[in-house]
């Protein structure tokens, strides 16, 4: 019986449930030659992403007007702070209002155009633009007021067991941290490099496909990229990740 | 509960008694050989993704676990089938996926992982495998 305490104590011992104090980038992770590759805006093939939705930013909808109407050549007149709080709370959606839902609602208002369906690639893209603006800016979501509600929603999910490998993101992403899974050691989980150029895709990934893609590491069921559960993910994951500098286009694996 | 499995094989339920299970899953025999390969394959057992074994020909082994060398010098066949069928019992905190527990009871499962991580047989071939682990 002695022995069977002795398992079951030491079993428990190593599990605090926050292994990190400070929030680190992924980045801090990468091999020097995808860091290298991140910070070159000629080798980084994001920045390919970021050109066509430049080219998006600029083009004229339906109504003749384009982005640049309202927010100046190049996005001129985009200020990285605000930027950088994404999610916002909306009074309009009394909800969260995501960078990309955001982006669709102007070209619905303001350009009169028919909204394109979540992670559509040119919303993909004009949110690479966009994001991009605030390169070097730090994440700074507001989870204090409205948004809380969703905040914690997002932190339940992210705490809940999924799939055939009954696992959490917290457990790799909060727990383990530093610690080697296989080849590969695990970092904090941060959204901060999103959208991100993945070399595995050999594309551009949105945070919502990245979400799907740690679904089926886990053998669950995704849910669909912007639903009610992946964006409170994503103003968790945000939240979480405040102070960090936005790295759009980042390079991952 | 037994969930289906698919066609070839159905869920067996067990018993859990002083934190061991004593009887092999469908009083099958174990092969260690086998059991070996299991533990290293990505796809089955992927058991050195966090434990570090003494299976030298892959290189890459996890450091998040306990590492497993005389593991059958620490623990009964028994106990080492509870931690391979369902280590949760023992610590319900663990990240360490249960490779034998009823599939009904999984959150949001993909409907192409709906069975057990690895089959009866391959539970015991686990187990014979660290038994030899002195
Ligand atoms: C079994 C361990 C494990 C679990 C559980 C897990 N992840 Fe991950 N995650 C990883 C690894 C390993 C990486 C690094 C991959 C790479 O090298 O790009 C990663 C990367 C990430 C990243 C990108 C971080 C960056 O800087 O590039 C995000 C975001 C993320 N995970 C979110 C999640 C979410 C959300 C969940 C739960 C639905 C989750 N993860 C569950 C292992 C895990
Ligand atoms: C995702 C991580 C992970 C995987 C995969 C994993 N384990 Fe574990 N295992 C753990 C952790 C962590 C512990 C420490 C105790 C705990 O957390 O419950 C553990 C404990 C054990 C123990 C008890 C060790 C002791 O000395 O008391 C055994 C035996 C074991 N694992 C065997 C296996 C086998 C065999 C496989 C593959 C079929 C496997 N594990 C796969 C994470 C893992």
């Amino acid at each position: 019986m002695t022995r069977v305490l002795i398992m079951v104590l030491t079993a428990l011992l190593p599990l605090p449930s926050l292994a990190w104090e400070k929030p680190v980038s992924g980045y801090a992770y990468l091999p020097e030659q995808m860091q290298a590759m991140q910070d070159d805006s000629f080798e980084n093939p994001g920045m390919f992403t970021v050109e066509e939705g430049g080219v998006l930013f600029h083009t004229p909808g339906y109504n003749g007007n384009s982005c640049v109407g309202c927010h100046g050549e190049g996005g001129s007149r985009l200020d990285a702070r605000a930027i950088a709080r994404y999610p916002v709370f909306s009074p309009e959606h009394q909800g969260p209002l995501t960078l990309q839902q955001r982006i669709n609602d102007c070209r619905e208002h303001h350009l009169d155009e028919f909204p394109l369906t979540y992670d559509e690639p040119d919303l993909i893209r004009l949110e690479t633009f966009v994001r991009h603006l605030a390169r070097g800016e730090k994440v700074n979501v507001d989870v204090s007021g409205p948004l809380r509600p969703w905040h914690e929603s997002g932190k339940a999910l992210y705490h809940t067991r999924i799939g055939q490998l009954d696992m959490a993101c917290h457990h790799c992403h909060d727990r383990y941290v530093d610690l080697n899974l296989r080849d590969q050691v695990l970092n904090q989980g941060h959204s901060n490099a999103f959208p991100a150029h993945r070399l595995l895709i050999g594309d551009i990934s949105s945070l919502h496909g990245k979400f799907r893609d740690c679904y089926a590491t886990l053998r669950a069921m995704p849910h669909e990229v912007g639903s009610e559960e992946f964006i409170a993910l994503e103003v968790y994951l945000n939240a979480r990740g405040n102070g960090l500098p936005i790295e759009t286009p980042g390079i991952r694996r | 509960m037994a969930a289906p499995l698919g066609a070839e094989e159905a869920y067996l339920p067990w018993r859990v008694e002083n934190f061991a299970i004593e009887a092999p899953l469908g009083g099958l025999r174990g092969d260690a050989v086998r059991g070996r390969a299991i533990a290293a394959s990505r796809e089955k057992g992927n058991c050195i993704a966090c434990h570090l074994m003494p299976i030298p020909e892959h290189p890459m082994h996890g450091t998040l676990a306990p590492p497993l060398f005389g593991a059958g010098a620490r623990l009964s066949a028994g106990e080492l089938r509870l931690r391979v069928v369902d280590e949760k019992v023992v610590n319900p905190e663990t990240i360490m996926p249960a490779f034998y527990r009823d599939p009904g009871r999984y959150h949001r499962p993909h409907p192409e992982f709906a069975t057990t991580i690895l089959t009866a047989q391959e539970v015991e071939d686990v187990v014979a495998y660290l038994v030899t682990l002195k």
